[in-house]
């Protein structure tokens, strides 16, 4: 199997067969269930679910299909580790150098499109871009077009005609990445779309898990049978989605602890397990993943109160000390100190907190190296 | 009124039964059979070939947004009222949520009026059942019902009545007039913020959910308000596989409870969100399999009492955006045969009879439209369509005659092609294209 | 594996005229003693050169990163010094990503000491366009400055399409533009051995 874009699979819950079954079924050209195989009346013609969202922003006789990371399942086993191993890479080619500037995307243009407060990944992505001589453009939702009431197809017919490369788009709606990737032949990367995903998170995520449980290990997951537990408001959470899926792509084993009105329905169906005790799951975990609380959750009476809260799914030392020698402790940022996690475990040992966020310059030039270089399915 | 020239139908087949000619004159069918043409009325009729086509009582529609007034970008009477009669339809009933909304006597004679003049079908308003669809006190019921426009079916379609006790008013008001209430079954509190079915598709496209309880309890509870007081309850697009066996239990006891099902119902679920294409959102939303195989089952065995289009046109920046910011609705007049057909026909759940009962006749007796529905018989009002059962045709949004071109369809092949409709005598669509007015306001 | 480079391949660039085809002669060039004997040459060449001081071998690779650490082994025993190798991946710096296939990154690591300021001899195992030494060059330079640059090659086959040539050379081949010369050597390839393959 080739690295990178991963055939899609029967990942929908509809059978093969329509229920409409016998001749009508047939005549009736369902592609969806199917997405495998595109019925030959919608080819090209409909937006097929479960295909769409990779590499098919190309119309029939337009531009050959672009490359995009619009969801962590876009990558299987070889192209996430493809990822990882290119990072490494790169944090060597650069690694103490004076100028730690590569020329590779000299004269690309790089825009980050951000309908969304996010200056840490947003300034993760500038860097990454700026690392490898991209031309970087910010394009932020404040003080632009977009709050005047611009759409988003508007917004990305004007980044197409600037000729933008890449449109790196962070956006409060979950799918607009998807939407983008249908207007713009440059590459799209999703930098956190609502509550769905935020592919680099989870490869940063993951990249920090390698060298930490699998050191030097280059060409393999290296996280194959490790055991990470994912903490806290899985529902709304972008990271945790992203996370669920490339791990599970690594080999990894995901437990997620969450409270039960915080875990979205159908979980059941994701290749995880499930458990309310914190306690146990730390106890056989080699990482601990914990997810930030937003706000507006302990205001819409998904818990009872933040200290309630605490008491169950937080991390505080006394949970840290039941982790193994080895386990390591990550948070995706911007922490809530003294709610999902204590200021003592945050900073304490095993924290890789600080190191995630330089990792998620590397493992973004390697997004963007790969993606501008000819695609996430690249070269062996 | 302009005299109807008289019209010979030659080799349909009624409900899909053996073929017959019909002759239509005076707005009436009025002779049938192979010595139809030797009536009087038959000297210089023209003749409309019908030889293998199906002859159905023109098609109703309980369920319809035309838009206007307020989004004549979108869909107008006008319009609409071509996609209709291309679809089939003689007669749709045109949902209240206008701008402004049709809660007045004067909004819902002016909706009234522009069916009449665009005359290609009857447009019959639905009037809403709270002031300004707010559910929070009770619309002139009265005063639509005694208007031109004779209203008979009221509701607040896009919103659920979600206040019990203002429920039951009006569902107790409305006896006085015969009237009906279509609910929107949707509990307000459990779909805060919904975009698509809660389940396994909702949490992995990350987006909030519209739990099929939301639609199961208000239905359950307007159920037994409708038991409690002795009224009349019609359930609007009913989605789910727990509906059914609501509507079913309520029915059994003797509950006056109907309900309709879309076409996008019949054939489509939540997979369908994957791709983030808003032309798919839809409230309700796109369901699972099993609910699909509840609905069609429900439609096949008679809980179900209609199939009705919530043909819901949208102007193309209400689609070409973030999924959670497009709005809900699909185009539906032109399709729903087909897509009966495509689900119901040839999956042997419904025969032509069947097809006649669920998108005819119930809806013309639940909105008590005396002249739609009727049998196709001598001395019965010429409102029928002719249907092609074994053409196949290709959707496209932008072939359609709907100002807007939001298909969930688009592509696909679907079977059965509308070729002829004949609104009281008058050939609305001949050969697949709209002939003329029908002359219905002259 | 590693990526393909100019060198190595016949495709890539637009020909001046091809030299006297009688000078090309099909088949192995040089077999395995050869290429120790060529080895042993290359490494008293850079003794000569370096007269005294060390310098610091950088194999580009894959190939010249095994050159690179054979050189070294002998000038270790010419000379007893130690030459301290280091492997430099040139793909971040190539002038065509955007032209052709993506590929993997090598292994870019360099001896302790760094560049700075030190003889630095580029190692590599064909010399063809000179694209593939150029973007060396920029790579190094962004690595430090080093005193002086040299290149080694094992094979210079012609057709330079830069200003640029090898301060030492195994053998000098002449090619055709379409002709593609093979290295193979042991250590990747199982056998040591130089091959032209002629355009058919």
């Amino acid at each position: 199997m080739t690295a990178g874009i991963r055939t899609p699979t029967a990942t929908s819950t509809q059978p093969a067969t329509d229920p409409a079954s016998g001749t009508a079924a047939d005549r009736v050209a369902d592609p969806v269930g199917r997405p495998g195989e595109a019925a030959p009346t919608t080819v090209g013609t409909v937006d097929t679910p479960g295909t769409g969202t990779v590499g098919t922003a190309g119309t029939p006789g337009g531009p050959p299909p672009a490359r995009h990371l619009l969801s962590a399942a876009d990558l299987d086993l070889a192209g996430a580790v493809h990822v990882l191993d290119t990072a490494e890479r790169l944090a060597q080619a650069i690694a103490g150098r004076e100028v730690p500037k590569l020329p590779t995307l000299r004269g690309r243009t790089v825009v980050n499109l951000f309908f969304e407060d996010s200056t840490r990944t947003r300034i993760s992505f500038e860097l990454a871009a700026k690392r490898l001589s991209a031309d970087v453009i910010n394009f932020s939702a404040k003080g632009s077009s977009v709050s005047k009431g611009e759409s988003l197809k508007d917004t990305a017919l004007t980044l197409q005609a600037m000729g933008a490369d890449a449109v790196v788009c962070r956006h409060p709606s979950s799918g607009a990445p998807h939407r983008l990737a249908r207007w713009v032949d440059g590459h799209v990367v999703n930098a956190g779309d609502g509550t769905h995903e935020h592919p680099t998170q989870a490869l940063l995520d993951a990249f920090t898990l390698r060298r930490h449980l699998a050191p030097g290990v280059t060409g393999r997951s290296g996280l194959e049978d490790r055991t990470v537990v994912v903490v806290g408001d899985v529902l709304h959470s972008r990271v945790a989605r992203s996370n669920v899926l490339l791990l599970s792509t690594l080999g990894a084993r995901v437990v997620l602890v969450a409270p039960p009105t915080l875990l979205p329905r159908g979980f059941e169906h994701w290749p995880v397990e499930v458990t309310y005790d914190l306690d146990a799951a730390v106890r056989r975990a080699d990482a601990v993943m914990m997810l930030r609380v937003q706000r507006e959750r302990m205001e819409g009476a998904f818990f009872p109160t933040p200290r309630e809260y605490t008491r169950h799914f937080g991390l505080d030392e006394r949970r840290r000390a039941l982790l193994p020698e080895h386990g390591v402790v990550l948070h995706p940022g911007p922490m809530n100190r003294g709610v999902e996690i204590t200021p003592q475990v945050a900073d304490g040992n095993g924290s890789v907190i600080v190191e995630q966020v330089a990792n998620g310059v590397l493992v973004r030039m390697a997004v963007l190296y790969l993606l501008l270089t000819g695609g996430l399915d690249g070269a062996r | 009124m302009t005299e109807v020239p008289a019209l010979l139908v030659t080799g349909a087949r009624p409900y899909g039964e053996e073929p017959t000619d019909l002759l239509l004159a005076g707005g009436v069918i009025a002779a049938t059979g192979p010595d139809a043409h030797r009536h009087p009325a038959a000297d210089g009729a023209r003749r409309l070939d019908a030889t293998g086509l199906v002859a159905l009582p023109g098609l109703v529609d309980l369920h319809t947004h035309l838009r206007e007034p307020g989004r004549e970008d979108a869909e107008t009477v006008e319009s609409g009222s071509r996609a209709a009669a291309l679809g089939g339809y003689t007669a749709v009933f045109a949902m209240p949520n206008t701008d402004p909304v049709a809660d007045t006597a004067g909004v819902v004679e002016q909706v009234y009026r522009l069916g009449r003049d665009a005359g290609l079908v009857d447009v019959q308003p639905i009037g809403a059942v709270t002031v300004g669809r707010r559910g929070e006190r009770l619309a002139e019921l009265g005063a639509m019902a005694t208007s031109a426009a004779r209203v008979r079916v009221f509701s607040d379609d896009g919103d659920c009545v979600a206040d019990p006790l203002l429920m039951r008013r009006a569902l107790e008001y409305v006896k006085a007039f015969d009237g009906v209430v279509a609910q929107h079954a949707e509990e307000p509190r459990l779909t805060v913020g919904a975009q698509l079915h809660e389940g396994e598709v909702s949490g992995r496209l990350g987006m909030t959910g519209w739990p099929a309880v939301a639609e199961e309890a208000i239905i359950a509870r307007d159920c037994l308000l409708a038991a409690h007081v002795g009224s009349r309850l019609h359930v609007c697009h009913l989605s789910t596989a727990g509906s059914v066996g609501l509507v079913a239990a309520a029915k059994a006891s003797g509950t006056r409870v109907t309900a309709e099902v879309t076409p996008h119902h019949l054939l489509l679920t939540d997979v369908r969100a994957e791709g983030y294409d808003p032309v798919f959102k839809v409230n309700p939303p796109l369901r699972t399999d099993a609910d699909v195989d509840a609905v069609r089952a429900g439609l096949a065995d008679g809980t179900i009492d209609v199939v009705a289009t919530d043909h819901a046109p949208h102007a193309v920046q209400d689609k070409e955006c973030e999924w959670d910011q497009a709005r809900p609705g699909m185009l539906g007049l032109q399709t729903a045969l087909s897509v009966v057909v495509a689900t119901m026909v040839r999956t042997g759940l419904l025969d032509w009879r069947g097809v006649a009962r669920v998108m005819s006749e119930a809806p013309a007796r639940i909105g008590g439209l005396a002249d739609h529905g009727r049998p196709l018989a001598e001395g019965e009002p010429a409102t029928l369509v002719l249907v092609d059962p074994d053409a196949v045709w290709t959707v496209r949004g932008t072939e359609l005659a709907s100002r807007s071109t939001n298909t969930p369809f688009e592509g696909m092949e679907l079977p059965g092609r509308v070729v002829h409709t004949v609104l009281r005598g008058w050939p609305t669509v001949v050969d697949g294209r709209i002939a003329a007015a029908a002359g219905v306001g002259v | 594996m590693a990526p393909a480079r100019p060198e190595t391949t016949s495709t890539d660039a637009a020909s001046p005229a091809p030299p006297a085809a009688d000078a090309r002669t099909p088949g192995r060039l040089l077999a395995g003693p050869d290429i120790a004997r060529t080895v042993d040459r290359m490494a008293h060449q850079i003794l000569e050169r370096t007269t005294g001081r060390t310098a610091v071998l950088v194999g580009i690779p894959t190939r010249g990163v095994h050159l690179a650490h054979r050189l070294s082994g002998r000038l270790r025993t010419f000379s007893g010094q130690a030459f301290p190798v280091g492997e430099l991946d040139i793909t971040l710096y190539r002038d065509d990503l955007r032209r052709r296939p993506p590929r993997s990154l090598g292994q870019t690591t360099l001896p302790d000491g760094g560049v700075e300021d030190a003889t630095v001899i580029l190692v590599d195992d064909v010399l063809y366009s000179g694209r593939t030494v150029r973007a060396a060059l920029d790579a190094l330079r962004d690595h430090g400055r080093p005193a002086q640059v040299q290149l080694a090659v094992l094979v210079d086959r012609g057709h330079r399409r830069l200003p640029i040539r090898a301060d030492y050379v195994g053998k000098n081949v002449p090619t055709a533009l379409a002709d593609d010369v093979v290295v193979r050597l042991a250590e990747v390839d199982g056998v040591d051995e130089v091959e032209l393959v002629r355009a058919p």
